[in-house]
Parts: structure tokens; sequence; C-alpha cells
């Protein structure tokens, strides 16, 4: 994609050919969608060769132990236009996908699991159930829209800095308990494009993990358990909690839900939303002085203090001291039901589950699927992804200059692209070589210990 | 297995290949041994065996703690499963397994019911193992578990009392708590799931009595997966093989009563007519009860019933000149003097063995009435089984049995445990428990006499 020569004609005219909205347009037509915008961006940003090196996961040809059928034994989906959904795309070499993707200009790019044959092949074998996966990522879904009962900010498919740092919460948690429990390297969060992330955890031991196995970890997750009917939608038994919860409490949960989501939603300034919280309160004499006090009392004595923050504290008094654990317990509930991360069950458990590819551009939206650093993750803003319209824009400012990385290089993809490379496909791919490189050398030995008797 | 007449040369080996290679004293079952097993032995070692499973079964559905139930499993093997060469011991043990294999493979109900009972019996024979032993058991079976090192121990010691707090196991100081596995997360996904394990760089530390449960797992679907392939083969070969020499053994076996047979009373004439009546109130069970109950009202009873009731009163110690008088009065007030002894009196007599072939008919055991099939007009069988929920009642509570016990009798019937059923109504009128549980109507009998009797001595 590197444009190196001299500008000709027919250069511009390709950049210019769908009109770009003008600068005042953009106002009128916030996040138009356009399929020929898509076609830019197919051709002159998306980074095909690092999803061709990604999902390679080494096996690239260059070495005597490159497995050559990998690749096209994974499964890619296609969203078309006029929701046409097309199953089973494989490619064998990274031109291949490069073109496909070029060409067909899907809306939405899905990874599936890389399959015991080639999945295109999967009709010239007799018999149910030829086609099994046999490696898949340990995949992870969070979705804002599944808080929604305890977020006022907004609902549905908005979000706001008010809310997101139930995501950077989520990602927190989440990452390090992979890292230090399970003991995963290689995972890379990315933004879903509007309210939510994913998480690809792509250790070899993680994609050779059963369906059983999955379901194990997404299960050691869960801790909301709600539906309607049950206003305890959390309920952590036990003498103790388990170390896992225990950390997460005292290193994420207990700050962000103090701190920030206290003041920022409002949680107990209202009676409504009061209301919610008293309910999950097992003491109902507790609960009824803790009414008492806030019916009386509108507004915080003092006009510094955040009425929220009085009020937990207040409620924290009473209940901490109380001799039943039972009750004890409830703040730490409490706080667990409006922090703790709320993972999609289903995505994870099942093998054949398929997710977005990342660098996907958000039909609703038009933000674009990039990665997010989960050392840093508290300073992601999703208000700020780069667009789908402002990155052709950039291209357009751009555009005369050429950049020996890429044409992505000149826009606000560049730091996506970066990060995506030097925090994950760098050291996956590494590691990929040296495991290669060692078990090849291992059947090596092995046969050379069989000759030489 | 090869089965020979006990007059053929009684060879064996000293330990079965593929069964003992983890733990040289507890067996694994993975295959077959190659063992010489006598014709009687076979036989009687799977019943020896069958009295531990019936008693495991028996143990477990009275709900029986877990310390009980040890000391039960323990005291069974003892028991019944002693041989006396010792050498002999381990083969004894293979042997009564697979010989039960082939009884218990045959329907859904019978492999049930086997792999529940060994699997419990295996879980409990496990926990008495060496570590060493247990390692090598845990290796034969695929779980690559290594032990926790004191130094580890020590330096995680707060985390795992908080995950075993955590899911209610108090760690205590004793040693078999301080033991400890470690095995990569993905081999135990079962334990992930509950967060009932600490977790650290891919590894899940496991708790001992949670390697038991593992290990049982394993043991429990293999011999889930063995069973089946015994049940085809079984079908497809053996039992045809064998017609004449192994299956009628095999076939009789599950349905074995392994108790006392009362076909001998210890005295006749222990029983009088005159006292009949008040005896069948205080110690009749159910079953004999009700026949007797209605012989009385009908002055007749079917085939099934007279056999039921007159065997079960042989057994009581009525003899054969009082049993005459006594079907003779009841049935004399309906058919006729001259009919009973036409076409009765022979019956009754054939049953002590007076006529015919002179066979000494034996009671009927508890087993043998609930799988009787009771018609229209019938009176036989189990009434705990055969009455419908509201006759049930209605005649407990005849009986004199008090509402709460009434309702765990019934809780007993829901879950088709007629012989439990039949046991807390004994322990509700006799106020006295009945540890071995009642497996024959005689039993019942004898040992509500043995209560009342002792309950006179003493007042007097």
């Amino acid at each position: 994609m590197t444009r190196q020569g001299a500008y000709k004609e027919s250069d511009d005219m390709l950049i210019d050919e769908p009109k770009l909205p003008q600068q005042g347009q953009i106002a009128a037509l916030p996040n138009e969608f356009n399929p020929s915008y898509l076609k830019i961006y197919y051709s002159k940003l998306f980074p095909h060769a690092d999803l061709y090196r990604w999902m390679s996961y080494g096996n690239d040809g260059k070495h005597p132990a490159c497995d050559s059928s990998y690749l096209g034994r994974r499964e890619f989906s296609y969203t078309l236009d006029n929701d046409i959904f097309v199953r089973y795309n494989t490619f064998n070499s990274a031109t291949e996908l490069e073109n496909s993707i070029k060409d067909k200009c899907p809306l939405k790019i899905d990874i599936g699991p890389i399959y015991n044959l080639n999945p295109a092949h999967r009709n010239a074998y007799a018999g149910d159930n030829v086609l099994t996966p046999v490696e898949r990522e340990l995949i992870f879904d969070i979705d804002m829209s599944d808080y929604d009962d305890v977020r006022y900010c907004c609902s549905g498919a908005d979000v706001c800095l008010n809310c997101w740092p139930l995501m950077t919460v989520a990602v927190k948690v989440i990452d390090t308990s992979l890292r230090d429990d399970f003991g995963f390297r290689h995972i890379l969060w990315v933004y879903s494009g509007r309210r939510g992330v994913h998480c690809w955890v792509c250790d070899r031991k993680a994609r050779r993990l059963s369906n059983e196995q999955r379901a194990a970890v997404a299960d050691y997750f869960r801790v909301y358990k709600g539906n309607e009917n049950n206003y305890k939608k959390v309920s952590l038994m036990g003498q103790v909690l388990h170390p896992f919860l225990a950390r997460s409490y005292t290193e994420v949960l207990k700050e962000y839900f103090e701190t920030k989501l206290l003041t920022s939603q409002n949680l107990l300034s209202s009676e409504e939303r009061y209301e919610k919280i008293l309910e999950m309160i097992p003491d109902q004499s507790i609960a009824s002085e803790l009414r008492g006090k806030w019916q009386e009392s509108r507004r915080s004595s003092s006009a510094k203090e955040d009425i929220n923050i009085v009020r937990w504290e207040q409620l924290k008094q009473l209940l901490q001291k109380h001799k039943a654990q039972g009750v004890r317990r409830c703040v730490e509930e409490i706080v667990f039901t409006y922090t703790y991360p709320r993972l999609d069950m289903e995505v994870s458990k099942h093998m054949n589950h398929l997710l977005k590819a990342p660098f996907c551009v958000h039909p609703k939206t038009g933000r674009v699927c990039v990665p997010i650093n989960p050392n840093n993750c508290e300073e992601f803003d999703p208000t700020t992804v780069p667009t789908l319209i402002q990155l052709l824009e950039e291209l357009n400012r751009e555009g005369l200059r050429s950049d020996v990385e890429g044409e992505w290089n000149k826009t606000s993809l560049a730091n996506a692209i970066k990060l995506f490379r030097s925090s994950f496909l760098q050291p996956l791919l590494k590691i990929c070589k040296e495991e290669m490189e060692s078990s090849y050398n291992a059947k090596l030995q092995q046969s050379k210990n069989l000759l030489s008797w | 297995m090869q089965v020979v007449r006990s007059h053929q040369s009684h060879r064996s080996f000293s330990s079965s290949s593929g069964s003992v290679s983890a733990s040289p004293t507890l067996p694994l079952y993975r295959s077959a041994p190659e063992l010489e097993v006598r014709l009687e032995d076979f036989e009687s070692f799977a019943i020896d065996r069958l009295r531990v499973l019936k008693g495991i079964s028996d143990g477990l559905s009275r709900g029986k703690k877990p310390d009980e139930m040890e000391k039960l499993v323990n005291e069974l093997w003892k028991t019944n499963m002693r041989h006396q060469d010792s050498s002999q011991v381990l083969n004894k043990d293979i042997i009564s397994h697979f010989v039960l294999r082939l009884v218990y493979c045959r329907t859904e109900e019978l492999r049930k019911w086997f792999l529940s009972m060994e699997s419990a019996l295996f879980r409990h024979r496990f926990r008495n193992q060496t570590a060493e032993a247990q390692r090598a058991i845990m290796e034969e079976f695929d779980l690559p578990c290594k032990a926790v090192s004191n130094a580890e121990f020590e330096s995680l010691k707060e985390k795992l009392g908080q995950v075993a707090r955590s899911i209610g196991h108090n760690l205590s100081l004793s040693t078999t708590d301080a033991i400890y596995y470690k095995v990569p997360f993905e081999e135990v996904p079962e334990l992930v799931t509950g967060r009932k394990v600490f977790i650290n760089q891919g590894y899940a530390y496991v708790a001992m009595n949670q390697v038991v449960s593992l290990v049982a797992t394993i043991f429990r679907s293999l011999l889930s997966k063995a069973l089946i392939l015994t049940n085809r083969k079984w079908a497809t070969s053996i039992r045809e093989q064998e017609q004449h020499r192994l299956t009628p053994i095999v076939e009789a076996l599950c349905s074995s009563y392994l108790g006392p047979d009362f076909s001998q009373p210890k005295e006749y004439g222990e029983i009088s007519l005159k006292d009949i009546d008040q005896v069948a109130k205080s110690s009749f069970p159910l079953c004999m009860r009700h026949l007797f109950e209605k012989l009385r009202e009908d002055h007749h009873l079917k085939h099934a019933g007279r056999m039921q009731l007159g065997l079960f009163l042989k057994g009581v110690g009525l003899n054969v000149d009082d049993s005459l008088a006594f079907w003779r009065e009841e049935f004399s007030k309906k058919v006729g003097l001259e009919k009973f002894e036409k076409e009765y009196a022979y019956n009754i007599r054939h049953n002590y063995g007076k006529e015919g072939k002179k066979t000494d008919y034996t009671p009927y055991s508890c087993q043998k009435i609930i799988l009787s099939t009771p018609g229209v007009g019938d009176h036989h069988g189990c009434p705990y089984r055969h009455f419908g929920e509201e006759n049930l009642r209605a005649a407990l509570s005849r009986m004199g049995v008090n509402s709460r016990a009434m309702e765990d009798v019934m809780g007993k019937v829901r879950n088709r445990d007629y012989q439990l059923a039949c046991t807390l109504t004994f322990e509700a009128l006799h106020a006295a428990p009945c540890d071995a549980g009642i497996n024959h109507p005689n039993q019942y009998f004898s040992d509500s006499q043995r209560l009342l009797k002792a309950k006179k001595d003493s007042s007097t």
C-alpha cells in the first residue's frame, strides 16, 4: 500500500472519486457510513499484512516446521451489503486474504476457529460432524448494555465517559487474572467499536482448550447472576472471599466504586436509586434506618461533600459493624453488583463462536475497532477513537506525502497499529517461532536417536 | 478369566496384569485379569462383594454421614472380603468385581446402581491408600498432579486457607488437610468452574479431598464405559456360550437375598392360633397384616396371597397342623369344609414339604415380594410399592404410625425405597431403631417380637 514514485493525475482521481463530505457537512451527517468509504479504508488503511501474520501464528512457510495448511483451515466470515452473511471463507496466503477483503469490501469481518480440515472442502467428505474446530483463541466479550441496570447516564447502545469506567474495571480485573492466575501472556484487548470490549487470549495453550475448559474459565470469572426476577444479583457466600475476588475488590472494584461510579452515576442521590441499593440489605431495620436518614436530609450537610459519598459512608458504618456476616458482606455485594465485570458466557464457551476482527469499522458509529492497552486502559477514551470519515479526511490532507510504513501511518490509525504490533503481535510471533524451533529440534533429536543404534 | 471346575487344579497367578500396576492394594480393574477361578469361588466371591455393595447402598440411603460411611465400608470390607489364604485377597477383590460386572451390566438400572456403589467403595478405599499409592493411581488415570512441596505450601498457606474457607471447608491443621497437589488448571475444569481452587500461574492447587473426587470421577467414567462394553459382549456371546454354566449363576446373583431364609424357624409352635390376631396387630409387617386382615374379612385369598402369607406364617413358627386349622377356619366360611379339604389343604401341606417332591419352601424375602405384580383381586405384594398414596396412608395410620413418621415414610416411598419405608414404619411403631433395615417379613416379625419381649421383661 505504499505509494512510491511521482504523483500522478490518476492517483488524485482515486482518492477523490467518492465525494468526501466537506468540513461543514460532517456536522450534518455525523457518522455516515458509506460503503465506498470502506473501499478506501480496505485499500489503504486496513492492516492486512498484520492480520495475516497474526493468523498464521508463525506458519509463514519460512521454516521447515511450518504447517502450510494452517491458515487455510481458519474460517473468516463476511457480512456484506444487504445483510448477506457468508461463512467459511478461507485463504492460503497473505495476498489471497488481502485481495479478498479489498474485493468483497465486507461491512464486518468475523474470525472463526481453525478446523481439522479446510472448511472449503467440507462438503467433499461424507457424514455429519466431519468439520470440527481444533484451535481457537480464548475469547471474551463484554458489552455495556449488560450493565443497564446499574448505570443511569446512558442506556442501550450509548456509551459515555461516565459509564466507560465499567469497561476499564472489566479490563483490569480480567486481564490481571488471565495473566497472574491462568499464566497467559498473549492477550489482545480490542474496542468493539460501540459499547464494549473484546478479549483475545492467543497463547498456544489457550487456543487448544476444549469447550468444557473454556466454560470453566468463563465460569471462574462469573459472579453476577442477575435476571428480572431476582433483586439480589450478586451473592457472595463463604466465610471469606476467594483470593481472586478479594484481590479484584481491593485492587480495583472498591476504588472505582467509591471514587468514580458512586458520584458519576449518582447511585444514592435520589430515592429511586438508593432504594435499589437498600433492597439488597438483608437487615430490614438497617435499611429503614438509612431510608429514614436519607429522606430527611435531601442535601448533604456540608456543601463540599458529594451526597453519594456521604450516604455511602453512612451505609458502610451501619453494615460493617453488624454481627451477622451476611450483613457485613452486603457492602462487597453492592460494590460487586455495580462494578464487577459481566461477561457474555456463550461467546467464551464454544470454540466455533465467531468474533469480529480487530480494525473493522463499526457500521453504526463509524469507529474503528482499535486495540486497548490493558496497562493504561484507564486512559482509553471511546469518544476519541478514530472514525472512518476522520481517517479519510486525514488521508486527504496528508494525501501527497508518501510514507514508507504505509498510508495508515499518516493518520490517527498509526498509534493503534503500532500498539497492536509492539504489545501483542511481535511478542506473540517471537514465541511462536521459538516453540516451532524447539519442537522441530526435539523431533530431529528423536529421529537421530532412533537411527543412532 | 478362566473358570474351572473344582476338581481341576487351582492355579492362580500372584498378580494380574493390567489391574494392579498402580497400587498394591487397590486394583483399578482396567482389564479382565488372567486368572483361573473355581466355579464355586466364582459365585461365592461375588456374593461376598455383593454384601459389601448392598451394605454401602443401605448406608447411603439412610443418609449416613461421611465418617459413619467410612467406618461402615471398612467393616464391610474386612468382614466379607477376607480369604484364608492372604495371597488370594487381591484376587478375590478383582475376580468378584469382574463377576459382578457381568451381573450388573445387563440393564440401565442395574448399571447405575453398580456404578454408584463401586464408585463409593473406590472413593473410600482410595482415601485410605498411602500417598505414594495415590500418586501412582493418579498417574495411571492421567492426572498430572504433583505434590506441593512444604516450602511452597508455606508460602501459599494463607491463600489456600482462604479458598478452603470460601467454599466451606475448614482447613484444620490435620496432616491430611495440609496435603495439596498442583495440576495445570485445564485438567480440573470442574474445580475451576466454582472457584473451588486457588489458581496461580496456570496451576490449580487441589486439596486432598478434591483429589479424591477427581479420581473417583475418572474411575466412574471408565467403569461406565466398560459396563457398556461388557453388556454388549454378554448379550452377543457370553450369555449363549455359558448358558449351562455361568449364565444361571449370573442371572440369579442380582436378585439374591443375602440374609437368613427363615425356612427353619427355631421353634415350631412358638405362635399359637389363639394369639395370632394379637400378634398380627403388633408384629406383622404391613404386607402380611394386609393379607391377614383381608383373609379375616373375605374368608378367601387368591393363590399368590396364600403363598405369601402362608409361607410367612410357617417362618413365624406356625406348624402344619395349626396352619391347616387356621386356613380351614377362614376358608370354610366361604367355600365350605369339603371344598377346603379337597382344593386347599393339599397345597398347605405342600408348602410344609409334606407332599409331592417334599421341598420345604422358604418364606419370601422383601425383594421377591416387591417384584411381584398383584392384579385385580390380589392382596399380595408390597403395599409400599403397590398401594396408592391414599390407601397407604390410611393403612399406616390404622397401624398407628404418627403423622411425622408418616411423612418420612411417604418420602421414602416416593423415592422407591420400599424397604426403607417399611423400616421407618417399624421404627415408628416400636420406638426403636432398626439399624440393619428390613429385608424380610420374618425378620420384621422376629425383631418385633424380640423388642416386645424385652419391653415386657424389663417392665415386670
